[in-house]
């Protein structure tokens, strides 16, 4: 807790000066995203932004909802990377890479969704274990709620890229350390 | 009961602030009538890509009336002559008669140039609210929530003129294209209350000084602006803001 004058002038001091676009890191950015863009326009298939978008809500809803079982989500990791390919090989965009084209832009965000979709899918895959909105259906109490398995899973996991969308991501694990809290089951009963 | 409608879209199409502009049309087959009029024009981009044309560009964002994104002058109303008090995303196709044409055009404005089609640049509005619409917060804790009492009825009026979208309907309806019922709204939801009193002078006059540099007209009092406001606000606003704006030049 700071007295009122020190954080007012704290938050003067919070000056970031304006970065060039002159850095390498800019121009190595911006030749990557023209890339992208080059490649998304040439595939000329015959599908739709929006086909392709509401065929991956299909997929997740279906298979990758919040009870989620190993078959099912095997199933749509399948169909996601199925997808994926659909979207490589048989987009259509309208129009030009010049000026405003919303299906160019759509199509940018979609291939990260498609993307993320299968990151959560494999995640979810991986995780032989419930916890909160993970429900995994083979892993639940008589009474149907979620059963952690806190001797393999007690961790935080984040997945590592490893350069292509190809290759299956490396898992990053950082311990969960209580020293107070005493871990136990969520009980709403009494 | 829903039934199915046909309807003929004639949509405006314009490539850019300098292109001159042109109607084209489609026609739409068996739309549910419980489609929403955006979700009917989403489907006629769908048939256009299909045929190989480039889709009609408007603008959309929550489609629940709340962020002020849509924006279509639709036979010759903003927003569409919906129930009063509702935008764009609001208007459904029961609303049209089977084989009707509907006219689809942009704010038309010379404060809002054309991004393409009916989008339009709206960045104007950003720039008024820039130049006084916000109260000057120094950095730290909140106060206590009762050091400042407000009586019941302003904090009510204040946040009726806050409930203002910044869509720019009053804009596209006046036919001076002026931005009053806009910033009144944004002028009066501080005016009404205590926080916003410290700058209120300054705020008057730097909002509308920034408006007529924007190119936005005067206010006529024609209350075209009021008719079509989905949030309802009132020219009372645009009296409060003259009134704010005297005393603010009174006080120089």
């Amino acid at each position: 807790m700071l007295p009122y004058t020190i954080q007012n002038y704290l938050a003067d001091q919070a000056i970031w000066p304006r970065l060039s676009t002159d850095l390498p890191e800019f121009e190595a950015t911006e030749q990557a995203v023209e890339k992208e863009i080059d490649r998304l326009m040439n595939i000329k298939g015959k599908r739709s932004v929006d086909s392709i978008h509401k065929e991956l809500g299909h997929i997740m809803w279906e298979h990758v909802g919040m009870g989620r079982t190993k078959e099912g989500l095997e199933e749509g990791l399948k169909l996601l990377k199925a997808l994926r390919q659909e979207f490589d090989t048989n987009l259509f965009i309208p129009g030009s890479k010049e000026g405003l084209n919303v299906e160019l832009d759509k199509a940018i965000h979609l291939r990260d969704f498609i993307l993320m979709g299968e990151l959560v899918a494999y995640d979810a895959l991986h995780r032989e274990e419930s916890c909160g909105g993970h429900f995994r259906e083979e892993h639940q109490t008589e009474e149907g709620e979620a059963k952690r398995d806190d001797e393999n899973f007690f961790y935080v996991g984040c997945w590592d890229y490893q350069g292509s969308d190809d290759k299956a991501p490396e898992l990053v694990k950082e311990p969960l350390n209580y020293e107070i809290i005493k871990v136990q089951q969520r009980n709403y009963k009494n | 009961m829903a039934k199915n409608i046909s309807v003929t879209i004639k949509f405006w199409k314009q490539n850019g602030p300098k292109d001159k502009g042109h109607f084209d049309t489609h026609e739409l087959k068996n739309i549910p009538d419980d489609t929403s009029f955006l979700e009917a024009l989403d489907i006629m981009n769908e048939e256009l890509i299909g045929e190989g044309r480039e889709p009609f560009v408007f603008d959309h964002d929550c489609r629940e009336g709340i962020c002020g994104m849509c924006s279509l002058y639709i036979n010759g109303t903003p927003h569409g002559k919906t129930e009063r008090g509702a935008t764009t995303c609001q208007l459904y196709m029961r609303k049209f008669k089977d084989g009707e044409t509907i006219t689809v055009e942009p704010w038309r404005s010379a404060g809002f140039p054309v991004i393409k089609d009916c989008m339009v640049d709206r960045n104007a509005f950003d720039k008024i609210m820039q130049a006084g619409g916000y109260t000057t917060v120094r950095t730290g804790q909140a106060q206590d929530a009762n050091a400042i009492l407000i009586p019941k009825e302003d904090a009510d009026e204040a946040m009726d003129c806050a409930s203002c979208i910044g869509c720019g309907a009053c804009v596209a309806a006046c036919k001076n294209g002026s931005a009053m019922l806009f910033v009144s709204s944004k002028v009066s939801q501080l005016a009404l209350l205590p926080q916003g009193k410290v700058e209120a002078a300054k705020r008057a006059k730097a909002m509308v000084a920034k408006m007529d540099e924007l190119g936005f007209g005067n206010c006529t009092n024609t209350r075209a602006c009021e008719a079509v406001c989905p949030k309802c606000e009132t020219i009372s606003n645009i009296a409060r803001l003259n009134r704010e704006f005297i005393c603010a030049k009174l006080a120089d």
